[in-house]
């Protein structure tokens, strides 16, 4: 079980509140309509899943409704740092 | 969010808004009509560890706009004569308006259910821009627990940590309750007050029935 600080909340719960929505940080392109279907496929289909550090969205559902990023290491479960939306990590793999 | 541009209104924004309550002589029926809970509270035991009460036919609002702009809770402040609460996770009450901080863009908003309307209007008179009042009265109810042993009833039901050392008096969360959910707010040292799903209110009410045997439990109407 995680306990997950809410960088709205301003305070740990429980997982049971939260959801995870998996990767952060995906960028639309910014005109579809000029992707290759290569580029559009790896937006829309494929995601990381590495073993270490994983940046990741997560949804406080039970609690204030609000999405927000976790970095965790993917091998100890250890939740490195929380941030908000329209942030960037300080924590990153080297 | 404040990362989102929000432009005020050019033009004069209408709103649907309905008097759901217009006056006592119609009869209102609270998602726990039908438990009779008037003749519970005749019959049943007079003390206990646990006490419940439905607070009933309760009007709630919901309240969203932007906390950065200092213009919006003021309007707000205006219309409901109490300024709203931007810290997380807090609550006031000013006589008979209560309001919840839900969320940092959000509130929740309970008067007597023949003041809904009233609320309501004075929130859209007085506010512009980007914000939205809904009147949520119909989709729940409140569920008011107290007594010596009403945190022993919560520990069993909810996985929030109500030690008065990080959930004092006053302080809101959402969050589940017996695999549903509630916005908990402790209202004094043994008092809590749980605004629940109407759906979910007759399970809630067989749940604290079964919570709380082991104590006693007294129903009051």
């Amino acid at each position: 079980m995680f306990y997950i600080y809410c960088p709205y909340c301003g305070e740990h719960r429980e997982e049971e509140e939260f959801h995870n929505h998996g990767q952060a940080h995906i960028e639309r392109p910014a005109d579809p309509d000029s992707c290759t279907d290569e580029e559009w496929g790896n937006y829309m289909f494929f995601r990381k899943s590495p073993k270490g550090l994983h940046h990741e969205i997560w949804d406080h559902v039970a609690g204030c409704r609000k999405f927000f990023n976790v970095t965790r290491d993917t091998v100890t479960y250890e939740i490195k740092e929380v941030y908000k939306m329209g942030e960037q990590p300080k924590v990153v793999a080297e | 969010m404040s990362d989102v541009k929000q432009e005020a209104a050019t033009v004069a924004p209408t709103v649907a808004v309905m008097d759901q309550l217009p006056d006592a002589s119609i009869q209102g029926q609270s998602p726990l009509f039908h438990a009779d809970l008037a003749t519970v509270a005749k019959n049943g035991p007079k003390t206990g560890g646990v006490t419940f009460k439905e607070e009933a036919l309760m009007g709630q609002i919901t309240l969203r706009l932007n906390a950065e702009n200092a213009e919006q809770l003021k309007a707000a402040e205006k219309a409901l004569g109490v300024a709203l609460p931007t810290q997380p996770l807090t609550s006031v009450v000013k006589g008979e308006v209560s309001v919840r901080w839900m969320s940092p863009d959000e509130w929740l908003i309970v008067v007597p259910g023949l003041k809904a309307f009233e609320v309501e209007s004075a929130l859209h008179a007085e506010l512009s821009g980007h914000y939205q009042v809904v009147n949520i009265s119909g989709g729940w109810t409140i569920f008011k627990l107290s007594g010596a042993n009403v945190v022993d009833v919560l520990k069993k039901s909810t996985i929030v940590d109500v030690h008065p050392s990080v959930f004092p008096v006053g302080k809101v969360v959402s969050t589940t309750f017996a695999k549903s959910s509630a916005i908990i707010r402790r209202s004094g040292e043994s008092e809590f007050e749980l605004v629940v799903r109407r759906s979910f209110s007759d399970y809630l009410w067989l749940w604290i029935q079964d919570a709380s045997r082991e104590f006693g439990l007294v129903v009051e109407a």
